[in-house]
């Protein structure tokens, strides 16, 4: 074993060591840019929907924050949060500062959430527009209301096929949270930031980093392609789950 | 009920910008009528067909279902609105449509399709309704496929599905917009023999249709549509061998 580690050119027990530091930034980022996920993707849903529709309010209101949202990079706009609100007297007198506009991680978390909620409403009003003009038709010949048929058809049609491209805002939305370590916050990337901070040994500490982010993106890459063969059943070749006795006819 | 007119359509105007597709039609089946529309393309037979569920907006005209009218109103641009979404939604939850393109809705499985009419906008209860839909996939010869997704089927299969999803709201009366036009052709008699087997059942029927076939024979009447104005109607044993216009006597001769 120590002939072998001889040969890596790394002070792999330097790593072992902080082994826990590292696991705790897994959670740091895992936790940070997961709620970010969740929050930004409830906030783009009703946006998704304003911009899908003609609506000459609200359409252009949420066309002009995805543009600035989606013209800006994460990290100025995670500055703008972090350090920008904080020179104004009025906000840090406000009930927002204290715990909220004060925390580097309620400032990362506000940050991520709106740029995600930006990338993942542009790309959700894309899939609702998308959705057959027939099923719609459909749906309305029904009787379905404007609510229903958005609820029953058009949000559950437009959500599959948004699947694919989803699963690269989430990735990218991972691959930006490192910004949060600019911030103070010991993320994965912090964490590796820190260890060459004290013992000068970039490589270290950014291979261990790059390895962890590439094992979540394993597992995200994972579940995906769990969500499309379970969730884009229907728009497969033919079916995988045929009964056994059925014979396929043809598709046209 | 019994002394109005299962649909009623009265002077029926509709344009699409300065272009005036339908001139004033008016329409009348009683319960249990099967009325066939014909006409050449660009007659405006489908937009009549739409107009009255509303999928399209007629600029004026009257539509009634079983002496009910659906109210309208104009709005600040003088534009023809309905007057109560709600009373609209009602109506053509009991007008059920047909399509050329079947638009199934392909993210559910067949029984899917025909369950959710009844469940999500009539609110029957759920196990009532999958008794009846299973029931209804029998009928239109698709037990088997009630687990498959309208991708998997056949053109003519996903047709049988959409005449058993409209089946399902026990629609009054039941539209069909060309039905059989994006079928290939040996495909085209099996959902034709499930139409037929709706006019034995004394289902009111109004079908927009290149059949002619079907017209003759299975229609009690049969209008015909040119340049956006009835042009010929009656009982189609008469039309079909005596046609009275030069305009159908030549749609006929094209169509043979």
């Amino acid at each position: 074993m120590e002939a072998i580690l001889d040969f890596i050119p790394l002070d792999i027990s330097l790593v072992a060591q902080n082994f826990d530091r590292f696991l705790w930034g897994v959670w740091v980022t895992l936790n940070l840019t997961f709620l970010a996920l969740l929050c930004g993707g409830v906030l783009a849903i009703p946006m998704a929907i304003a911009r899908a529709s003609r609506h000459p309010i609200f359409n252009p209101m949420v066309w002009t924050y995805t543009y600035v949202f989606r013209g800006t990079p994460l990290l100025v706009q995670t500055f703008l949060i972090y350090y920008g609100l904080g020179q104004f007297e009025a906000v840090r007198e406000s009930w927002l500062w204290d715990p909220i506009l004060s925390s580097a991680w309620w400032c990362a978390f506000i940050a991520f959430t709106l740029n995600t909620a930006a990338y993942t409403t542009e790309l959700l009003r894309g899939a609702i527009i998308d959705t057959p003009k027939g099923e719609v038709e459909a749906a309305i010949a029904t009787g379905h209301s404007y609510g229903s048929r958005m609820r029953r058809i058009i949000l559950p049609s437009a959500f599959r096929r948004a699947i694919p491209a989803y699963s690269n805002e989430v990735i990218f939305m991972l691959h930006g949270s490192v910004v949060a370590s600019t911030i103070t916050l010991q993320d994965i990337l912090g964490v590796g930031r820190w260890l060459n901070g004290r013992y000068y040994l970039a490589y270290e500490g950014f291979i261990t980093a790059a390895l962890l982010y590439f094992l979540i993106v394993l597992v995200i890459t994972w579940v995906f392609r769990w969500l499309e063969r379970r969730y884009l059943r229907h728009l497969a070749d033919r079916r995988t789950d045929a009964p056994a006795d059925a014979t396929l006819e043809p598709t046209r | 009920m019994a002394d109005h007119p299962a649909l009623k359509v009265d002077d029926l105007h509709k344009s699409f910008g300065a272009h005036h597709v339908i001139k004033g039609v008016s329409m009348e089946a009683q319960k249990g009528d099967v009325i066939a529309i014909l006409g050449a393309s660009g007659s405006g037979k489908s937009t009549f067909l739409r107009c009255i569920n509303l999928l399209e907006t007629p600029n004026s005209g009257d539509v009634y279902l079983a002496g009910e009218k659906m109210r309208m109103k104009q709005n600040r641009h003088g534009e023809t609105v309905p007057e109560d979404i709600r009373q609209v939604e009602r109506m053509r939850s009991r007008l059920a449509m047909v399509f050329q393109g079947f638009n199934l809705w392909s993210h559910m499985t067949v029984l899917e399709n025909v369950l959710e009419g009844p469940v999500f906008v009539q609110k029957t209860p759920k196990a009532e309704a999958r008794e009846k839909a299973q029931a209804l996939l029998a009928k239109v010869g698709l037990s088997d496929r009630a687990d498959y997704y309208p991708a998997h089927l056949s053109g003519g299969q996903q047709q049988r599905v959409a005449i058993a999803r409209a089946l399902a709201m026990d629609p009054d009366v039941m539209l069909f917009d060309e039905p059989t036009s994006a079928l290939d052709p040996e495909l085209v008699g099996e959902v034709l023999s499930v139409m037929r087997d709706l006019a034995d059942e004394g289902r009111t029927m109004l079908v927009v249709t290149h059949e002619m076939g079907f017209a003759r024979d299975v229609s009690s009447k049969t209008v015909f549509l040119h340049q956006g104005e009835v042009c010929e109607e009656g009982a189609p044993s008469e039309l079909f061998t005596n046609p009275e216009t030069e305009q159908f006597r030549a749609f006929l001769s094209r169509m043979n």
